[in-house]
């Protein structure tokens, strides 16, 4: 996934266009968003940014799951099979992104999927992506060149959130 | 002045403002977990020692104190869980990356180990009497013949189980790379010496011979030393860290954890113990219960303090929104 935060204008629809479509819990959220304001007023500069899981090719949220409830799922999807989740917590406490959080309606993790239900249902798109009014999300297959996604990382310059933390984030950021 | 400011409109309370997923259930597992792991070192070590040795009654029985302090453990891990009836999968699976994983295995593999310890140190008289009461006693004899036989092993079963069960206490928290007050190698070495103390320290509560007495004192002595050393390394190491980890060091230098630490682990857990304990053999004494009490409230605070502090140092521990 790729978020262009030049044209992101943080009206937090992508927050609800997840929640309707995925059922989440109250009080929780899969996507939430980022907003950095920094400078000398009146010189101000703000950033914002879309977040959510990065679905990390080397994720630590799976490398903890001891019951291997966390898995990578088609395309490297980083996935939570809730019936093998005992709820130990040790994900959550695993990924420095805050992405995870127990669905208190089942005691079992809850995180974003990149909609996977609807990408092996040949629905190509999220819900974020969808409703984003400034089309600033962008999904795509990083693995294809000729895609959306890996054409805009090709021309555009772009950061992921702690690539210091080693996990390799699968969701960048445009400047 | 420059502005840095930060909104974020995530909901999640087992995240912001601060990591909130494990609590006192986890705490007291950790602590119960690491005096089983001393107890089946040092009894496992005594028997390998000295396998035919009448020690008192109480150091006989005591391996069996091993699997009722772990099922009381268990049972508060097991109300932690956010979806306990689920909790069978940690044996649908073995998962080489997560030390949960290798935890959930070893416990499985203390209780037949520890009860085998156990059975062959009770005295025989005992036993007998025990097998009388019990069903199944052609069968319990059976395998208690066996372990009888094949002491040695179980001993040194108890000795490599005990320490796996002490390290993986430890590197449970070490091996989690986003909280860097937790994030260090030394978190496993330290949590088994702390452990091995306890358990030593669990020992002198029971009314074990003079000579056993000043055995365990010293052992625990040097065991303390030890521990300090390691508490040291590890604080070295955060120091010496990037900026997540230095932060991380000032929960314990002027941070919110600051007077729990220096004062129960170090000076009530620690320190305090080690002089009375070097007191009483100093002056020949036989060494009494005030210090084996003093270091099982230190070894609980430092499980205790640990899990809650090691919470609060995020990856970015500045910016706990992120």
């Amino acid at each position: 996934m790729v978020v262009d935060t030049t044209t992101c204008v943080g009206c937090a629809a992508c927050v609800i266009a997840c929640k309707t479509e995925n059922a989440v819990a109250d009080g929780y959220s899969r996507d939430w968003i980022f907003t950095e304001t920094t400078g000398r007023f009146p010189d101000l500069a703000m950033t914002i940014q879309s977040e959510r899981c990065m679905h990390c090719e080397d994720a630590p949220c799976i490398s903890s799951c001891p019951t291997g409830a966390s898995h990578y799922g088609p395309g490297g999807i980083v996935l939570v099979n809730q019936d093998k989740c005992s709820g130990c917590k040790a994900c959550i406490a695993a990924c420095p992104y805050g992405a995870r959080f127990i669905d208190p309606n089942v005691g079992a993790i809850d995180k974003c999927t990149f909609c996977a239900h609807r990408i092996v249902n040949g629905i190509p798109t999220t819900a974020c992506q969808d409703i984003c009014p400034t089309e600033s999300i962008h999904f795509g297959d990083l693995n294809d060149p000729a895609s959306d996604v890996s054409l805009l990382l090709e021309e555009r310059e772009h950061y992921t959130l702690l690539p210091e933390a080693g996990t390799r984030p699968k969701l960048f950021y445009l400047k | 002045m420059t502005l840095q400011e930060i909104t974020t409109t995530r909901a999640n309370h087992l995240i912001d403002p601060v990591l909130n997923v494990w609590h006192g259930e986890v705490a007291l597992y950790l602590f119960l977990g690491g005096v089983v792991a001393g107890l089946m070192v040092i009894t496992g070590l005594r028997v390998l020692r000295d396998p035919e040795a009448p020690p008192s009654r109480a150091f006989a029985l005591l391996p069996w104190a091993g699997p009722i302090l772990l099922s009381i453990g268990m049972f508060f891990l097991w109300l932690d869980l956010e979806h306990p009836f689920n909790a069978y999968r940690f044996y649908l699976a073995f998962r080489v990356t997560s030390p949960m994983s290798w935890g959930a295995w070893i416990l499985v593999a203390i209780y037949p180990t520890s009860m085998l310890l156990g059975w062959i140190t009770t005295p025989a008289e005992l036993r007998a009497a025990v097998l009388k009461r019990l069903p199944l006693s052609r069968t319990i004899e059976d395998i208690g013949s066996w372990a009888l036989a094949n002491g040695r092993v179980i001993a040194l079963l108890n000795v490599v189980f005990g320490i796996g069960l002490g390290i993986y206490t430890g590197m449970l928290l070490g091996t989690l790379a986003a909280r860097p007050l937790w994030n260090s190698a030394v978190l496993g070495p330290l949590f088994l010496t702390s452990g091995l103390s306890t358990g030593a320290a669990f020992m002198l509560l029971y009314r074990l011979t003079d000579q056993e007495r000043i055995l365990l004192g010293r052992v625990d002595m040097a065991l303390i030393v030890a521990e300090l050393a390691l508490i040291s390394i590890w604080l070295i190491g955060l120091a010496s860290g990037g900026s997540p980890a230095r932060s991380a060091l000032g929960l314990f230098f002027g941070g919110p954890y600051t007077a729990a630490f220096w004062t129960m682990v170090i000076a009530l857990g620690l320190v305090g113990p080690l002089i009375g304990e070097a007191l009483e053999q100093r002056h020949g004494a036989v060494p009494g219960r005030m210090a084996a009490i003093l270091v099982l409230v230190g070894g609980f605070a430092l499980r205790w303090i640990i899990v809650y502090a090691g919470q609060y140092a995020g990856w970015v521990s500045d910016l706990a929104a992120r």
